[in-house]
């Protein structure tokens, strides 16, 4: 079975979903991010869906799983590059995606990565000082 | 109504749905349908090959061009022979699911269609038909 790439970018991790992924796909790559971020001490997962032609309710349902794990794993995950005809589709379907942070692309998705995971740290660090 | 163009696809493993979509998509830009209806055609095919799959444990899809002399459109039929829906009301409702999904298979591809017709008796099977417009 195929399986998603996963890149390594100093405390990131970069997935670019390419292909168009029969269920065990994306379940495979929901498995596979967990470790790697356990493996890797990522600190932020960055998901790049731009080349999708369509987010269905499992591959939505994926997403979302996916980053809360991440969030329970102290790692932080901001999807990126979503078309604008899957958002109206997504949200007409029933899905809001309520707990996953978006930017439009991945330059911005890294800036909003980066912000996220210094706060996370200085929140801690405060919550340490009680 | 008539029928312009068809194609019959098999469903039986998760590779097929994808099959579905592909080929949905690839009527739905010969029909001429928009970006935004073409994503929602195909995201609905993807929910009700799935639950022909999950739920109906496989069956066919018939995909359609179609033309009522004033518009065109595809009609997508999913039919299988699994164990049918008891109470059709309660499948339709938003979050409600017999298995391990969202619930939102058969409410989403509702709203994302313009017509949206499901039949099934139990022990026989499940047949549901959604028709996109074009404009």
């Amino acid at each position: 079975m195929e399986r998603i790439p996963i890149l390594r970018m100093g405390d990131f991790l970069l997935v670019t979903i390419q292909v168009d992924m029969h269920d065990r796909v994306a379940l495979a790559l929901q498995d596979d991010l967990t470790n790697r971020i356990v493996k890797n001490h990522a600190r932020g997962v960055l998901i790049d869906i731009s080349a999708l032609d369509i987010v269905d309710s499992f591959i939505g349902r994926t997403l979302a799983n996916i980053a809360s794990m991440a969030r329970i794993l102290d790692a932080q995950t901001v999807l990126v590059g979503m078309q604008p005809a899957v958002a109206i589709t997504l949200v007409e379907l029933g899905i809001s995606l309520p707990n996953i942070r978006t930017a439009l692309n991945v330059e911005k998705g890294v800036s909003l990565l980066r912000a996220e995971v210094e706060n996370n740290i200085m929140e801690r660090d405060a919550n340490y000082d009680i | 109504m008539q029928t312009t163009t068809s194609d019959r696809l098999t469903v039986r493993a998760e590779e097929d749905v994808v099959k579905v979509r592909q080929a949905t998509r690839s009527l739905a830009q010969k029909t001429g349908l928009n970006l935004v209806d073409q994503t929602k055609v195909v995201t609905a095919a993807s929910e009700l090959a799935r639950n022909t799959l999950v739920y109906g444990g496989g069956g066919e899809v018939l995909i359609e061009a179609i033309s009522d002399g004033m518009r065109s459109g595809v009609r997508l039929t999913f039919e299988d022979k699994g164990p049918g829906i008891a109470d059709i009301e309660l499948a339709m409702k938003d979050g409600f699911t017999s298995g391990t999904g969202l619930g939102l298979g058969l409410s989403g591809a509702k709203r994302l269609a313009n017509e949206f017709r499901i039949e099934s008796r139990l022990g026989e099977g499940t047949t549901v038909v959604i028709t996109k417009w074009k404009g």
